[in-house]
């Protein structure tokens, strides 16, 4: 079981507080009306399921309730970062380099 | 007297405690502070299973839990247990043990006629016999399988044992404690540490144990045992747990604990658990699991009688028990030679030391011959002699360049081997650490570590008691300076004798035996030779992870720790292909077999899965009501009267209820209150239909669709005030919405200002439906005006019932008038039995979820999840009049436009009516054009919902139809096993189509 730190509360939860709600930065178009039906199957369905460094949502649903990004390496499964929902998608590739991967 | 094999002194039982047990009917005795195994051999019994496949007799290989052969059932309180390890079960008065894999006895085993058929069963035996005819496979093969397969019966009745839970959180987990772990948690501790050290024996000491001949700060090493664990003891940060296995090693070092409580004791307390897991969090770990010997790979090497040599010197000098009274030692290392030396100081005679290197060392030849042991140099044992238990050896001298010439035959009841030591990597290996390959150890040694945690002693490759003592001191300090950032220097304790022996040899033996006739065992529990594994490489299998799963080698209950390195070196040779090459299997949790109670604890009967029951729960079961599972919820489905069967009783509610009153519990229902300026605005987003226009005080049918255009969810949502949405969706929906609208809400439009709360469990909901419902709540309601000009359908008003606040919603979802009544939940028994006694006197009735659903399908009402499936539109449905045609946008507006939405040809909802009015359907039959349509041709879509209609007075059915509006009146087919029904297509609504019943 991981344990994952919640942004909101500042502290290391168990993962069954937890739910992953897939990839992160992933902006519901502002004027959905305006995008072609690729565009629109890219919103809906394209997503980069990256071995490695990736940003992904979580909710601490079994404690505060916010949704947060963060980013997880996905062969290790280790944490490297979490922030905010609404604070800018970090550099992965610098994250990936200090984290050695 | 008994136990022949017992010696005269010696060894850590109590010799004073004598306990009788029993195994296979028959009494022997042994000591309290011996095993199951060890007290067997001291009765001079070695056979004690018969092995997996061939039915052969085998004995006691080793004495820890490794052990592959010594599989019992114990029995205790009434039932067995399979498949304990009797080296592994301590002995108590009154153990009752039994042998398996056998019929009728363990001495006579009708099943052994496999061992003379062994041909006809090689590696792969099963892919390459069962293949066809395929109908076989149901009733011919699976059943022989399945009977010959396994070892032990499973128990016959529930678990009765209680089983526990803890998590716990540590500084530094120790694993083992053999000199490295007894080490490092000293070392640990004196930081402060807060310090838990497991061993999966009942004692700790590990190797310690049965280490005679060497002194640890010239003491014996038992004595530094006791002082050490004393030390440990006074310490209230130590926590010590005997008898615990560390199973799993999971992520950010989750360790998962088994630990035995009262398995070992003969009347434990009722109160006690058998097993408690601990869920544990280490900051850091220290594994020091030790190594385990490997078996020498000889032709007939599984006999009863026949050991690995490290077993034999535990056995002697901890339980005080010889092996036999004539032992051969066969090994390709030094410290088997050991193991000679203690049994001959204990007057067991000593036939010969087989030792497969051309020049052992030299002092170790001289303390054999000053012991008078005769020493074959360069020597294997070729073959053995003896059913029930071994009786003899063929010897064969090994030439340098490798053949083999007879070297004669030896006679002996016990024979010891060693192939050497093999590491266990298995915990560290869980922690996802890599491996490395020591070619000057022939061993695989942790390397890359990805988690906190360090190997200490011989699972780190480090032999020799004063070297493993030293390195488990480096690996304590630097754990616990690594969890708490604190030093203290301990002296080093060291030792004399127990130093680090050479030698080691992998894979099978050579030997002047016809090789197609012969069995070498690799993998004993899963009987895999080393033919076995030579055959799956002629057969195309090269990759390590495919030899395993063609063999079944490694797959045993120990992972493979006792067989993996000798199945790799027949691989790599096999394949030409060094052996870091060829790879090493996974090893998996568990490390040693855990029981399922364990890991359910206490989560079984009701505490497996919470029940949700409604405010009228208990009345309903008084009713003598069906209940039906929907979720966690229990709802009652039908209230049966006077012997009614289903049927009967779901006719008679729908038919009450539409003449006169039905009261329907429907509490289960999701409810979000939705509040704040931007409410509107935000459930104009959230569903299809508009909502800014909807006046205080109404109600309006709302649908959901994700942002692919496909319904979701639907409800009733009312205006409490310009700013408060009291929305329900489906009881099933609930907690997915609620989520859903809050990631919208927190994600896509923080600036919104509005906030939700999920009011499920606040409301309790009667809902009272039929011609009567007016009559029967008006006398319980005050502050609302019910008259229809008042209070028309689709209205919502607050006021009070029975004097409790309530929110009433005018709608139905019968088509008949109806009330749904929102009492604060702890009013909802009251509110229940008072509209329950008062719809008596109208003749009504209560009803359940059938009744609902037919009543609600009789006016074509979809049930999300029932008529949708996740791909359906509001179109496929006949719902665009839920479309805010005018809104810029809605979750689900874009899809809704896609290619394939827009598209000719969707399956659309509509109703059928069989041409046997008797005839109900079966929901999800598919339906086609044609009565007998070809193989493989595409069902034109599936019944949905089916009922028999007590107000159409015949069966009624919705389904999903391609291009179904078009085909109304058209006939077509449901087929059946027992033939096509012919349907018509109609419209899916059958029951007061125009709607007028609602407006009284």
């Amino acid at each position: 079981m991981l344990l994952i730190h919640c942004p909101y509360c500042g502290v290391e939860r168990p993962e069954i507080e937890f739910s992953c709600r897939g990839e992160a930065h992933i902006a519901r178009p502002a004027d959905p009306s305006a995008t072609t039906d690729e565009e629109w199957a890219e919103y809906l369905y394209l997503r980069t399921n990256t071995k490695g460094v990736y940003a992904e949502r979580w909710r601490h649903i079994h404690g505060c309730g916010r949704f947060f990004n963060a980013v997880r390496e996905t062969v290790s499964d280790k944490f490297l970062k979490v922030y905010k929902a609404g604070e800018p998608k970090p550099d992965l590739d610098q994250i990936a380099k200090e984290a050695g991967k | 007297m008994s136990q022949p094999f017992r010696t005269e002194k010696g060894g850590r039982i109590d010799r004073g405690a004598q306990l009788s047990f029993n195994f296979d009917g028959e009494t022997l005795q042994g000591h309290k502070g011996d095993t199951l195994a060890s007290a067997l051999l001291a009765n001079g019994i070695h056979l004690v299973g018969r092995s997996f496949k061939y039915h052969r007799p085998r004995g006691i290989l080793t004495a820890g839990s490794e052990e592959p052969n010594a599989l019992v059932g114990i029995y205790r309180q009434g039932d067995q247990t399979p498949n304990m390890r009797a080296t592994q079960v301590e002995l108590y008065e009154g153990l009752e043990a039994i042998s398996q894999n056998r019929f009728p006895s363990l001495g006579f085993d009708i099943g052994a006629v496999n061992d003379l058929m062994s041909p006809l069963f090689p590696a792969g035996f099963y892919y390459k016999t069962f293949m066809w005819p395929k109908a076989f496979w149901d009733r011919v093969y699976e059943p022989i399988i399945r009977a010959a397969a396994g070892l032990g019966k499973p128990p016959k009745n529930p678990d009765h044992d209680k089983y526990a839970n803890l998590y716990a959180h540590c500084d530094v987990l120790v694993v083992g404690s053999g000199p490295a772990g007894l080490a490092a948690a000293l070392a640990a501790a004196e930081t402060g540490a807060r310090v838990i050290l497991c061993d999966e024996q009942a004692e700790f000491g590990g190797s310690l144990l049965s280490e005679d001949g060497a002194t640890i700060d010239g003491k014996a090493a038992s004595e530094w045992v006791a002082e050490t664990i004393a030390a440990l003891e006074a310490k209230d940060h130590v926590t010590l747990l005997p008898r615990t296995t560390a199973f799993g090693y999971f992520a950010q070092n989750y360790v998962a604990l088994a630990e035995r409580v009262t398995e070992h004791l003969s009347d434990p307390d009722p109160k006690l658990p058998r097993e408690r897991l601990w869920q544990l969090r280490a900051k850091e770990v220290v594994i020091a699991a030790g190594a385990i010997e490997r078996p020498m790979v000889f032709p007939e090497n599984d006999r009863p009688g026949i050991l690995v040599a490290d077993a034999g010197r535990t056995y002697l000098n901890r339980y005080g028990v010889k092996v036999g009274h004539k032992v051969l030692v066969a090994t390709a290392c030094d410290t088997a030679w050991q193991a000679a030396f203690d049994l001959a100081d204990h007057g067991t005679e000593v036939v010969a030391i087989a030792d497969l290197r051309h020049n052992p060392p030299e002092n170790l030849i001289a303390i054999a011959e000053a012991r008078g042991i005769r020493v074959e140099r360069g020597c294997v044992i070729t073959g053995t002699n003896g059913r029930k238990r071994v009786s003899g050896a063929l010897l064969g001298r090994v030439s340098p360049n490798g053949a083999v010439s007879s070297a004669g035959e030896v006679t002996c009841d016990a024979i010891l081997m060693s192939g050497g030591w093999t590491p266990t990597v298995s915990l560290y290996s869980q922690s996802r650490g890599k491996v490395v390959w020591k070619e000057d150890m022939g061993a695989f040694v942790p390397g890359l570590h990805v988690q906190n945690e360090r190997s200490a002693g011989a699972c780190h490759g480090v032999y020799g008691l004063t070297e493993t003592l030293a390195d488990g001191y480096a690996a304590g300090e630097d754990a616990a300076k690594a969890a708490i950032g604190k030093t203290a220097k301990l002296t080093y304790a060291t030792a004399s004798g127990a130093d680090a022996g050479t030698g080691g040899t992998l894979g099978d033996l050579p030997h002047d035996r016809n090789a197609s006739r012969v069995k070498a065992f690799v993998d004993y529990q899963n009987d895999v030779t080393a033919k076995d594994v030579k055959l799956a490489v002629r057969e195309g299998m090269h990759s390590i992870e495919h030899i395993k799963r063609y063999t079944t080698t490694g797959m045993a209950t120990d992972q493979g720790r006792l067989s993996n390195m000798n199945a790799l070196q027949i691989a790599s040779t096999a394949l030409a292909k060094p052996l870091t090459d060829v790879g090493l299997t996974t090893f998996r949790q568990p490390f040693t077999p855990t029981t399922f109670g364990t890991f359910a604890s206490t989560s079984r009967g009701d505490f497996f899965d919470p029940v949700r029951k409604t405010p009228s729960h208990d009345w309903a079961v008084a009713q003598g009501a069906a209940f039906e599972d929907v979720g966690q919820w229990k709802r009652a489905w039908y209230f049966p009267k006077d012997g009614e069967d289903m049927h009967a009783a779901v006719a008679r509610e729908c038919a009450v209820a539409r003449e006169s009153v039905g009261l329907f519990d429907a509490s289960t229902l999701g409810k979000i209150e939705v509040v704040g300026p931007d409410a509107a605005e935000f459930l104009e987003r959230m569903y299809t239909n508009p909502w800014k226009k909807l006046a205080p005080g109404r109600c309006r049918y709302g649908l959901m669709l994700n942002d692919a255009g496909f319904v979701i969810d639907d409800g009733v949502v009312g205006r409490m005030a310009e700013d408060r949405f009291h929305v329900t969706t489906t009881t099933g929906g609930a907690a997915h919405v609620f989520a859903t609208m809050e990631d919208y809400l927190q994600t896509e439009w923080p600036d919104l200002d509005v906030w939700i709360t999920s009011t499920t469990e606040e409301f309790a909901v009667a809902a009272v439906q039929g011609p009567k419902a007016r009559e029967v709540i008006a006398p319980f309601v005050e502050g609302i005006d019910l008259s229809a000009d008042a209070f028309p359908h689709m209205s919502v008003a607050t006021g009070t019932f029975c004097g409790v606040p309530c929110r009433l919603f005018r709608i139905s979802f019968t088509g008949e008038l109806g009330f749904e009544i929102n009492v604060p939940r702890r009013h909802g028994k009251m509110v229940w039995e008072t509209l329950a006694k008062e719809i008596e006197k109208h003749n009504g009735v209560p009803y359940g979820t059938e009744t609902m659903h037919v009543l609600r399908a009789e006016k074509g009402f979809i049930i999300v999840g029932q008529e949708t499936d996740g791909t359906v539109t509001p179109d496929d449905l006949n719902m665009n009049w839920a479309i805010g045609k005018k809104k810029a946008d809605f979750v689900g507006k874009r899809g809704l436009a896609r290619p394939d939405l827009v598209a000719e040809g969707r399956k659309q909802l509509v109703g059928l009516l069989t041409e046997d009015p008797k005839v109900v359907l079966e929901e999800g039959a598919q339906i086609t054009k044609d009565a007998n349509p070809a193989t493989g041709t595409p069902a034109e879509g599936h019944v949905t919902s089916s009922y028999h209609s007590p107000a159409a007075g015949r069966s009624i059915a919705l389904a999903i139809v391609k291009n179904g509006r078009a085909l109304m009146g058209e006939t077509l087919n449901v087929p059946m096993p027992d033939g096509a029904i012919p349907v018509e297509v109609v419209e899916p609504i059958f029951y007061d189509k125009e709607g007028a019943r609602l407006n009284v």
